[in-house]
């Protein structure tokens, strides 16, 4: 088990410095000057030129490359030109309401997507079975940005019972993370359903029925932990794409999160803040990713077994 | 059925007491009808009319070849079979009709009077739990205390002959060997203390090694235990070494049954010779076995008739067009032959 963690630690290292280098790279090669578009349309080219040098643009990539390394052991991603505060406290600061998104969509998408894969999958071909997967076909069809606006529309124009933007209260949470989580439930049932069918057909199922248990309990004490092991990978993947998809909720209800954040800062070309906003959730993406190996190994004692051989 | 003692060596003087009240089990006319493959319309009728009894403490042979409804008929006894399944005839335990039964009383009878095992061990294990937890299931989920169930786990495995059962209780199925697993599957099946045990061929997915200690388990917990066994099989060495009566089946009909020494020595259905001529002779060298000509009919196809006409030597007209009745050639032998008597005359003929 630690050897596990350790190997899974190492190679996030590397992955975390490919992440730096992608991010590094992408900004670069974006279009636009970053100096004369911080300086706005009247700076002459001497101001360019001065803002280019105290940016350290105008040195030779490789060495940009590895003082921008360098700050990024340290975490020190520079200083949100625009806002004047130091990079990375500032997306840090945006994080724990985007976290409080992600939690609040995963808690949903899992209690929701469980109960109606299970529903679903312990009978397939049922009419429960078949109303299930139509509607996770259509959410997962939906693209987010128009569920968003749909529901502000229904809930927050036509019936006028949710506030359609910002925070500040529970009632705030509930439309931004019931859009974020339609389609991650969407995959959690259709995902559920297919490995509770598949499992429902092994033949330690037919054991359990042989020994007198009812469905239900046969259902609920053999089938369920079997067929959640390939769900928990998913949720565990899926929660890092979440950070994706928060950015397109959080900027259609004005949620104050990291994802508008970064959408702000891309548009005006703020380096600090994209580096540091882009290697934080690939940090985070990590580390879901790493808990999700663990509790599936926890989940399955013949991969626990892999593990410490 | 009742009525011929069984000559096997190691049957105590309590078996054969309890041998002579009424059986455990009658299955009479047994039908199950499956829905045809892909659910189109038409209707299989994987098990025809079987017939036989289950005295207690008395192991029961059902033999055939694949698609001969042996396993079907295993099912059925448990009331396990597929969705869509439907039933006819009628299966009696202890004197009440199975069929009839509403699905609780069923369930109440599975594990605890009935009790199943499967073919293939690794698969018929839940590879998530421990096996000390599922062997004691059963036991845990009527309320027995926490202690006394790992006990009584602990007992099981050991009388299903799995070493140090203290320490390997924790053990997951994947860390078990395949006789091993076996061995697991029957302490489970023994947890409800079951009065008949349906083995559904039990060693067919084991090395041979392993086979004959298992088969040597299965008697003892008939001969000491008296548990009543159906143990289906398509291995006749398997069925003679363990059966006292045994059910020859052949596209989900009955074509003999009756004590396993009658049937394999004087069979009283050309099919039944036919597979004991299959049997390959380990001690001799010039034994090579004749194989069994023609395929097998499946309940699906099976021809008109007497199903097993289109493979038979001794088929003539009437065989095609005339299904032969089940009847009692000798005591307590019943073949669905036209023309035994001519089978077993030509068996004692010196040539």
């Amino acid at each position: 088990m630690i050897r596990l963690i350790v190997k899974r630690l190492l190679i996030g290292v590397l992955v975390m410095w490919g992440a730096a280098s992608v991010i590094f790279l992408i900004v670069r090669v974006a279009p636009g000057d970053p100096a004369s578009i911080m300086l706005g349309p009247d700076a002459d080219s001497e101001q360019i030129a001065d803002l280019t040098a105290r940016l350290g643009l105008d040195k030779p990539m490789y060495v940009q490359y590895l003082s921008y390394l360098g700050d990024v052991v340290r975490l020190d991603f520079g200083d949100s030109y625009r806002l004047g505060t130091a990079a990375m406290p500032t997306v840090l600061e945006r994080l724990s309401a985007t976290a409080e998104l992600m939690l609040a969509s995963t808690a949903i998408a899992v209690i929701v997507g469980l109960t109606l894969g299970l529903l679903a999958g312990a009978r397939p071909g049922s009419i429960t079975d078949r109303v299930v997967s139509a509607i996770s076909i259509a959410l997962q069809s939906f693209p987010t940005f128009w569920v968003g606006i749909m529901l502000i529309l229904i809930f927050a124009q036509a019936l006028r019972i949710l506030p359609s933007a910002g925070a500040g209260s529970p009632l705030h949470l509930i439309l931004p993370a019931v859009t974020l989580a339609l389609p991650f439930t969407a995959v959690v049932a259709r995902l559920t359903r297919t490995n509770v069918a598949e499992t429902m057909r092994e033949a330690y199922i037919q054991t359990a029925r042989s020994k007198g248990l009812s469905e239900r309990q046969v259902l609920l004490g053999h089938a369920l932990r079997n067929s959640l092991i390939p769900v928990v990978t998913v949720v565990g993947l899926h929660m890092g794409g979440l950070m994706g998809g928060a950015v397109v909720v959080e900027n259609v209800f004005a949620w104050p999160g990291t994802g508008s954040l970064i959408v702000d800062a891309v548009s005006n070309r703020d380096y600090g803040l994209v580096q540091a906003a882009t290697f934080l959730i690939a940090g985070i993406v990590m580390v879901f990713n790493l808990v999700t190996d663990l509790v599936y190994s926890q989940l399955d004692p013949r991969i626990r077994l892999d593990g410490a051989s | 059925m009742t009525t011929r003692m069984p000559s096997h060596a190691g049957r105590t003087e309590a078996a054969r007491q309890v041998t002579r009240q009424p059986s455990l089990l009658e299955v009479s006319g047994l039908v199950v009808d499956l829905p045809g493959p892909s659910g189109g319309p038409e209707i299989v009728r994987v098990v025809d009319g079987v017939s036989f009894d289950v005295p207690a403490a008395t192991t029961v042979g059902l033999i055939g070849e694949s698609g001969s409804g042996k396993t079907m008929t295993a099912n059925a006894l448990i009331g396990l079979l597929p969705d869509g399944a439907e039933t006819g005839g009628e299966l009696r335990w202890r004197g009440a009709d199975l069929l009839t039964a509403t699905p609780a009383r069923r369930r109440a009878l599975r594990g605890h009077e009935i009790a199943m095992i499967f073919q293939d061990p690794l698969a018929a294990l839940n590879p998530t739990q421990t096996i000390a937890r599922q062997v004691g299931e059963i036991l845990r989920r009527s309320g027995r205390p926490r202690d006394e169930v790992r006990r009584r786990v602990i007992e099981l495995l050991d009388r299903a002959g799995v070493p140090d059962p203290a320490t390997r209780a924790d053990s997951y199925p994947h860390e078990f060997s395949g006789g091993l697993r076996q061995r697991a599957v029957i302490a489970m099946a023994l947890a409800g203390s079951p009065a008949l045990l349906l083995a559904d061929e039990p060693t067919t997915a084991l090395d041979v090694t392993v086979q004959s200690r298992i088969l040597r388990l299965l008697r003892s917990l008939q001969d000491d235990d008296g548990l009543a066994m159906v143990l289906v099989s398509h291995d006749l060495r398997v069925v003679a070494h363990v059966a006292q009566q045994t059910v020859v089946m052949y596209a989900g009909r009955v074509a003999e049954r009756g004590p396993t020494n009658e049937v394999l020595h004087r069979p009283a259905h050309p099919y039944t010779r036919a597979l004991v001529q299959s049997v390959p002779a380990v001690r001799t060298r010039t034994a090579i076995a004749s194989p069994l000509p023609g395929t097998p009919a499946t309940p699906a196809n099976r021809p008109s008739g007497c199903a097993f006409h289109p493979r038979c030597p001794l088929a003539r007209e009437r065989c095609k067009v005339e299904q032969p009745l089940i009847r009692e050639i000798a005591a307590g032998q019943w073949t669905a032959c036209h023309y035994a008597e001519e089978l077993q005359g030509v068996r004692h003929d010196p040539a």
